[in-house]
């Protein structure tokens, strides 16, 4: 006996954020990424339109990283130089976009300079062809010098660049304005904070539709279930017609998911643990896939073993089922 | 929380002479003006401004100016049908029909041309007898106009039940029995009709209108009111019903709740 399904009617959608530029458009990109436009929940295509699959970005620093074996014994050499790093994110594991670090402005480190970062950034974007997005290094005062000195180097590649907070959005904001780039607004896993935070964006003069929200997941077993509800409440919200909550979502996946003893420690430690190999790729793989049924848009991950097995996830659900 | 704004209405002088004399300049201000106040719908009401024969024209005229300065959809207030069917014709997007009672031969009328149409649909919650007074008794009425949205065809969530509020100042009685209609409404079908009430006549004749406007909008709101029709520019007035919509969790809280609530 055939079953009719009760379909929702939604009023609204979440918005659609387009990243990066072809030369037609401006820019040297050879591909360009569109993210959100979603009509209806996650994945429930005989509901509404989901016309926009869920994004992997690949991490790349601009120093070599402080990551474990198990992930770094799959990049090798490449991770001393972000161009060769970058080339094997995009030729070998196929990332749809490229999540460059600067963590080398960082001045308790490296402390490069805002003209250095913006060299690397232009490097980077010459060795691959898709889409970029650009973070600095967690001092605000010194990203706001930095991501100024990108924003304007990069003018015309349409960026994604992060990190706008409650507390220091208006220069990166102007930034965004100016060049004609895209924003990260990040909120510390509270819905209203997010809200508002749109609402001061978008107050400067930013169009809706080139913010991103970054919500701060937590990894598996450390958040991600609070990190879930949050998301999906911003979901809602876009579906019921709330403009200051309709913003495609990006996720930390391998930095938080990484953090965690159960993705680090060998079995020696924990026996009940098993095989820490596998261990730390479904760490990373289930934190990523937990999130994308709470709708999130792009992934930034590490582990190129999590990264395939999320691309086949996002594959099999974007198989239409209406 | 539906607002639909109340002052293009030929009893106010200045709409009254804009009508009388084909002066489109009051009735465009007034639009903008309720827009950026916050309205959602704009209701359209010759009053007796115009004389019945001339109502179609009137209310073909007033469609077309009012369009020229806003995209809101209009609420088409008359008793006289033809005039609201003159104005239907010219919605460029699905109107609201103000209003029907529970009266057969009025819903023969009306219910096919709210369909017709695409508009959604007021009905009251009276007959030739008059205003009920108690819930009871007006859910009878609510009942006769759910009945005929089934029977025509009108999607249920386009039907708006008003109870019909009366003036607090000498029909106190209402005001309770009105909030608990509100409720009953919800309980009569799956999907439900939603509610709407004529705000402004809770404090008719009364001094303090606003305070006794915003009130019982925060009490209509938390017993399920979906729409008012009331004055958009009462800045308190909106923001009860934006903090309402916070109280209710029907909107996600933010600092700037207030200013986001009358962006369209």
């Amino acid at each position: 006996m055939a079953v009719a399904l009760v379909k929702e009617k939604f009023s609204s959608s979440v918005g659609e954020v387009v990243i990066g530029a072809t030369a037609a458009e401006g820019g040297t990109r050879t591909s360009v990424i569109k993210v959100g436009g979603d009509a209806t929940l996650p994945f429930l295509h005989f509901e509404g339109k989901i016309e926009n699959r869920a994004v992997i970005a690949m991490e790349v620093n601009d120093v070599p990283p402080a990551w474990n074996d198990i992930i770094k014994s799959q990049y090798g050499d490449v991770l001393n130089d972000p161009v060769a790093w970058a080339k094997k994110c995009v030729e070998e594991f196929k990332a749809d976009m490229i999540y460059l670090k600067l963590i080398g402005a960082n001045p308790e480190g490296e402390n490069r300079s805002p003209e250095e970062c913006a060299k690397v950034v232009k490097d980077v974007l010459a060795a691959v062809g898709v889409p970029l997005i650009v973070v600095g290094c967690e001092d605000a005062e010194k990203d706001n010098e930095v991501l100024a000195a990108v924003a304007e180097a990069a003018a015309g590649e349409n960026l994604l660049i992060g990190i706008a907070e409650q507390d220091n959005y208006k220069s990166i904001t102007a930034a965004a304005m100016v060049h004609k780039h895209n924003v990260i607004a990040r909120s510390p896993l509270d819905i209203n904070i997010c809200k508002q935070l749109n609402i001061l964006i978008s107050e400067m003069g930013l169009p809706l539709n080139r913010i991103v929200i970054d919500p701060m997941i937590g990894g598996l077993g450390y958040g991600l279930e609070y990190a879930y509800s949050i998301m999906e409440r911003a979901r809602l919200g876009a579906l019921g017609n709330d403009k200051m909550l309709s913003m495609p979502m990006i996720c930390t996946v391998g930095f938080e998911a990484n953090r965690a003893k159960e993705a680090n420690a060998p079995e020696a430690e924990f026996p009940g643990w098993g095989d820490l190999h596998d261990r730390a790729i479904l760490w990373e793989t289930l934190t990523a896939t937990t999130l994308l049924q709470a709708g999130a848009s792009i992934l930034l991950m590490r582990n190129p073993a999590a990264v395939k097995l999320v691309q086949e996830n996002i594959a099999d659900l974007m198989v239409a089922n209406s | 929380m539906i607002i639909i704004g109340e002052r293009i209405n030929g009893m106010f002088k200045d709409i009254g002479d804009a009508l009388r004399n084909k002066d489109a300049k009051p009735i465009q201000e007034w639009a903008v003006k309720q827009e950026e106040g916050g309205a959602h719908y704009l209701d359209v009401n010759s009053g007796p401004a115009v004389p019945k024969d001339e109502r179609p024209a009137a209310y073909e005229w007033m469609v077309k100016v009012i369009q020229e300065v806003t995209d809101l959809p209009l609420c088409l207030d008359s008793t006289n049908y033809d005039a609201i069917e003159a104005g239907l014709k010219l919605l460029k997007r699905p109107g609201m029909i103000n209003s029907c009672p529970a009266e057969r031969d009025k819903i023969e009328r009306v219910f096919p041309m709210a369909v017709k149409y695409n508009a959604a649909l007021i009905g009251l919650t009276m007959d030739k007898q008059g205003i009920p007074k108690n819930a009871e008794n007006r859910i009878v009425f609510a009942m006769e106009l759910v009945a005929a949205a089934d029977e025509f065809g009108l999607p249920m969530e386009e039907l708006y039940i008003d109870p019909l509020i009366l003036p607090c100042n000498v029909a106190q009685e209402h005001a309770p029995e009105v909030l608990e209609s509100i409720r009953m409404v919800k309980t009569l079908a799956n999907p439900a009709p939603k509610t709407v009430l004529g705000l402004s006549n809770v404090s008719q004749k009364a001094p303090d209108r606003h305070l006794i406007n915003r009130t019982y909008l925060a009490m209509a709101m938390a017993a399920g009111l979906d729409a008012a029709i009331m004055d958009a520019n009462d800045d308190a007035l909106v923001d009860t019903a934006a903090t309402c919509e916070i109280l209710l969790n029907k909107s996600i809280y933010a600092d700037s709740y207030l200013k986001v609530f009358r962006q369209r």
